[in-house]
């Protein structure tokens, strides 16, 4: 039902992440986005602010909610995706393109899942 | 007798029963027996008659004045009669802030007006749905400001010392350092505010014009905020900016203000109207309710309470501000006010205030009444020595049923508006001229 | 319908002033605006017109019942506002010579006694302008007094999982931490849940009592006195004191500080969003930390003084006085008697519609309530696609005001309906055939359903389009 590339990895909070040059890229699954409805913003930090594994560095904002992203790592952001800003919709609408942050200098990477543990926990959640 | 309780005994008695119950006490069998209220310290109810005349003698019990020299952050001004007239509307009076927008177009298209109206007045591009009062729109300004590495405020001490008392009564409880800059010669020093400007600096905040009426050289004092990476808040009586330049021309980030002077009489202090406007850029940082555009699916032009994931019913702690209700139908009273104005009218009531004051200053000044900013140029107040004590010139100008001018430091605080004319100036300077020779 | 703007026709307006009688300043150039604000340029007759047509768009307490949870909207009598326009009361500057505002002190101290003797407190401020305003006063009362014992490790603040909003975002400003308790199976505290918070980093904890699923917490006392057995104070919210006036006292439970929101349990008008008055009460060991001025009497004669450890002030003056003057003239007309009977009639009107909705309603507690009721169409939603949301649209068709939808956050897809007190035996019989007219509607034509408001202005409005594309002002085309 939702898209799970299996060259990806996630997290248990519904985050993708990958590797690209050496840095982490951090996003929203398919699965996140769908819960949370139409995106109308997300709240971004900024190059070079540092980023804790467990903790969340961002959030996104729908009409009548708001919900933290969590970062599976620890680093500093090195790119942030600057085109949500004035289009969030990319997250609904392409969820494994619009990509949110990308991080350098990780020194701490919690446990990952990959795209068939991942989807386990999406069954579970949707009950 | 009801007290606005339609429910006739019978009727009561008849409800009771239908939810199983044979008295209205058992409604409350769940509070404990320890804390149940036998009889309250109260008077006993009154008729509507008896409450009107027991109101009316504490409102007689007041002195009111027709002739007001006295502004300080409160202000005398005319109210056209449509405004009253409009805004007693029962419609707006009793309906709550407007959720449902299919039912709330009204209240949320006045609004969306009012944020209009009060961007063109001070020259910025977003606007809030009002708040509490100028002296918190200030203090919630300053919070806006607030960034990871930047925490600290600098306030101009020529700003109202309400407004400074609030700013450091929200800003302790924050952890924002507070400086005030001490005015000099009723103006703030532009290079005093520089030498203090660090890396920590989050914000300045400024009065323009001042607590004095002293128009401030607020361009110079935002452009140092800007160099220094701060962000700059400006305060503004909203009747002058139908005449001053604009915290939109001159850079400011923010502009706060009072809106009282819009249309709503003195009242003793309140309901009264703190409005907020800022540049784009800080648009999602501004705090309270926000009025937005939008269709309806048949595309027919509608508006909602929008950007409501910045608020406290949806972020909760991590709110920037917890403001729910705000003053909404003194948001409307000024939007009608400045509608009924019009651009020319606001700027005759600026330009009748301005020159009124210092058609003021200028007879005072040949009576030893010395402005004590001198050749600084004001709005429609100015603070001046006073030859006599001013508690005793006060109290014989209220003899003659004129409201004088604010003690300060030994000095007082004038303020003019279109409603002193030109008559009741003299009138008043004559008086002046009398006491003082004594 | 049309913008202000879009009326505005330029040279065209009202004469409402004289020319200017004295020699007319000029400021130099460079302190002046550029151009004009455009500001609607508009006759009278189409001013007047065009806030007739908006009025006609709004809904208030006077078109209709407005059963809106937690706010309370009973009838808002009109001689409070007549009182409240008198000219000894609307001309008076805030800063004239205290002998010449006598009336408006006794007003002020008068509204006081009153009010601390219904919330069982011993002194007061009119300062906050809302209810959050005073949530935050009152927090800062709590601040202050744990640092004038010097006890600096006291920064964590106790809010149930249930409580409104503004509670967690008032102590985060407060300069707390917001620490969660969650709510028992009754929807009460869950008391081993708040001993096991409760401790020596406790501030102080944040109630509504009864609180916001309805209910009167029956553990009150126990709840008080375990914050107070840890050292932390109790902070009553008094958004839900429409149920109780009269009947118990927060300072009797336990509380030692409480906000009361005048633009709910004592009727003064909410004004499309406010003005409100939070006025803030405390036990008389807080009243020195209460916001400057206060008033006081002596001998007949009213003055201000300012407490000795004041936390400053909140907002400018005395708060939003004319609002007081309602609440006042509200309460001398109902009285001793007045007020327990406005509470129970509440209490009675609200259990009353519960009992005609909960046959066919889910109630999320069910037992008798007090003020106001939170029901689920979870089973509806789950079972027919219908929602909260669509039920409350559809109430809108019958010119009813939807209850408080989705609060609060522990009841999935919750209603929460508040009658208040001045609704009659019809205006709830003909409620509850609406309410379950709509629900026989949704069982038929589920789809339906969703696309209701079909009478109103408009229909439902695009919110996402507004959030993300923010159009916040009118640009001239």
């Amino acid at each position: 039902m939702y898209v799970t590339p299996v060259d990806l990895k996630y997290t248990k909070s519904h985050e993708w992440v990958s590797e690209e040059n050496g840095l982490t890229v951090i996003g929203l699954t398919d699965y996140a986005q769908s819960a949370l409805g139409d995106i109308v913003f997300i709240n971004l930090p900024e190059v070079g602010d540092e980023v804790t594994a467990g903790e969340p560095f961002s959030d996104t904002e729908s009409v009548k909610a708001v919900s933290d992203v969590f970062s599976p790592v620890t680093g500093t952001v090195a790119e942030v995706n600057e085109d949500l800003l004035d289009n969030p919709a990319l997250v609904n609408e392409s969820p494994y393109e619009a990509w949110l942050i990308k991080v350098e200098n990780v020194t701490e990477t919690e446990d990952l899942l990959n795209a068939e543990e991942y989807e386990a926990v999406v069954a579970a959640e949707e009950g | 007798m009801g007290k606005y309780i339609p429910a006739t005994p019978e009727e009561r008695q008849g409800m009771l029963e239908a939810i199983g119950l044979t008295s209205t006490e058992q409604l409350y069998d769940v509070v404990p027996a320890s804390v149940r209220v036998q009889e309250l310290h109260l008077p006993s109810g009154l008729s509507e008659l008896e409450v009107s005349q027991k109101v009316s003698a504490l409102a007689e019990a007041n002195e009111t004045f027709r002739s007001i020299f006295l502004g300080a952050g409160a202000y005398h001004h005319y109210i056209p009669a449509i405004v009253k007239s409009i805004t007693s509307k029962e419609e707006f009076l009793t309906a709550y802030t407007p959720y449902q927008a299919e039912i709330s177009q009204g209240v949320l298209q006045s609004i969306f007006e009012y944020q209009t109206q009060m961007c063109e007045l001070t020259g910025m591009d977003v606007s809030n749905a009002s708040v509490y009062d100028g002296a918190t729109a200030a203090a919630e300004a300053v919070l806006m400001c607030q960034e990871r590495k930047r925490k600290s405020v600098i306030v101009s001490g020529a700003a109202d010392p309400q407004v400074i008392t609030v700013i450091r009564t929200y800003c302790e409880s924050r952890d924002v350092p507070v400086t005030v800059v001490p005015a000099e010669g009723c103006a703030t020093d532009p290079a005093a505010i520089r030498a203090l400007l660090t890396k920590e600096t989050a914000a300045v905040y400024v009065q323009n014009p001042n607590y004095y009426g002293v128009i401030e050289d607020v361009a110079a004092i935002t452009n140092a905020a800007h160099e220094a990476g701060a962000k700059m808040i400006v305060g503004v009586n909203p009747i002058s900016l139908g005449i001053l330049k604009t915290p939109g021309e001159y850079g400011a980030d923010i502009a706060v203000g009072e809106g009282q002077p819009l249309g709503l009489p003195l009242s003793f202090g309140g309901p009264y109207l703190g409005f907020m406007t800022c540049k784009s850029a800080m648009m999602r940082k501004l705090p309270g309710r926000i009025v937005g555009q939008t269709t309806d699916h048949q595309g027919r032009r509608a508006f909602v309470l929008t950007l409501q994931a910045r608020e406290q019913h949806i972020r909760r702690e991590k709110a920037s501000s917890n403001i729910c209700s705000n003053e909404a139908l003194c948001a409307m009273t000024a939007s009608v006010y400045l509608a009924a104005m019009g651009p020319k009218g606001l700027r005759q009531v600026a330009e009748s205030s301005l020159s009124h004051a210092h058609y003021l200053a200028a007879e005072l000044g040949k009576r030893g009444f010395t402005l004590r900013s001198g050749d600084k140029p004001f709005f429609h107040e100015f603070l001046t020595d006073c030859p006599v004590d001013p508690v005793v010139l006060n109290a014989k100008l209220a003899e003659k049923g004129i409201l004088g001018g604010l003690p300060v430091d030994g000095g007082i605080l004038w303020c003019c508006t279109e409603l002193n004319s030109k008559a009741e100036i003299d009138r008043l300077v004559s008086i002046v001229e009398e006491v003082c020779a004594q | 319908m049309k913008l202000l703007f879009e009326r505005s026709c330029p040279g065209r307006g009202s004469d409402l002033l004289p020319p200017c009688d004295v020699p007319v300043t000029q400021l130099p150039a460079d302190l002046c605006r550029e151009s004009a604000p455009q500001l609607p340029e508009i006759s009278e007759v189409d001013l007047s017109r065009h806030y007739t047509e908006l009025a006609k768009q709004t809904h208030g307490v006077n078109d209709g019942f407005y059963p809106l949870g937690s706010c309370t909207m009973k009838y808002n009598p009109r001689i409070d506002e007549e009182m409240a326009a008198l000219p000894g009361f609307t001309n008076l500057h805030p800063l004239q010579s205290l002998d010449t505002v006598q009336g408006a002190l006794e007003v002020l101290h008068t509204a006081e006694q009153y009010l601390c003797e219904i919330t069982g407190m011993h002194a007061m401020t009119f300062q906050p302008a809302a209810g959050a305003h005073g949530e935050y006063t009152g927090l800062l009362l709590i601040r202050k007094y744990h640092q004038s014992r010097g006890d600096a490790a006291r920064t964590k603040i106790l809010v149930p999982d249930s409580a409104h909003g503004t509670n967690p975002a008032s102590a985060t400003m407060a300069g707390f931490t917001v620490v969660h308790v969650p709510s028992n199976a009754q929807g009460g505290v869950d008391l081993d849940a708040l001993r096991e918070v409760a401790g020596p980093d406790t501030a102080g904890l944040m109630l509504t009592n009864p609180n916001t699923v309805g209910l009167f917490d029956p553990n009150i006392l126990e709840i008080t006195q375990i914050v107070h057995d840890a050292g932390g104070l109790c902070y009553y919210d008094g958004a839900n004191l429409n149920a109780v006036m009269g009947h118990v006292r927060p300072g009797d439970m336990g509380f030692d500080c409480v906000h009361i929101n005048l633009h709910k349990t004592f009727a003064t008008p909410h004004g499309g969003g406010g003005p409100g008055s939070g006025p803030v009460g405390c036990k008389a060991f807080l009243a020195d930390f209460l916001p400057a001025p206060r008033v006081v009497e002596k001998d007949g004669v009213y003055a201000l003084e300012t407490p000795a450890h004041t936390m400053g002030q909140v907002r400018s003056f005395y708060g939003n006085f004319l609002v007081v003057v309602k609440a006042l003239t509200y309460i001398l007309t109902l009285g001793k008697e007045g007020i327990p009977e406005a509470s129970a009639g509440a209490v009675l009107n609200a259990n009353y519609l519960m009992k005609k909705l909960a046959d066919r309603y889910t109630m999320s507690y069910n037992t008798l309530c007090m003020h106001e009721f939170v029901m689920s169409l979870e089973p509806q939603s789950h079972a027919i696609g219908v929602t909260a949301m669509d039920i409350a649209k559809r109430l809108l068709d019958f010119g009813i005001h939807p209850p408080t939808m989705y609060f609060p956050l522990i009841v999935h897809e919750a209603l929460m309906v508040e009658p208040t007190e001045t609704e009659s035996r019809e205006t709830l019989d003909e409620a509850a055939e609406i309410f379950l007219k709509i629900l026989d509607e949704a069982e038929k034509d589920p789809e339906g359903l969703h696309a209701a408001p079909h009478n109103t202005a408009i229909g439902r409005p695009d919110e996402v389009a507004a959030a993300r594309n923010p159009i916040l002002r009118y640009t001239a085309p």
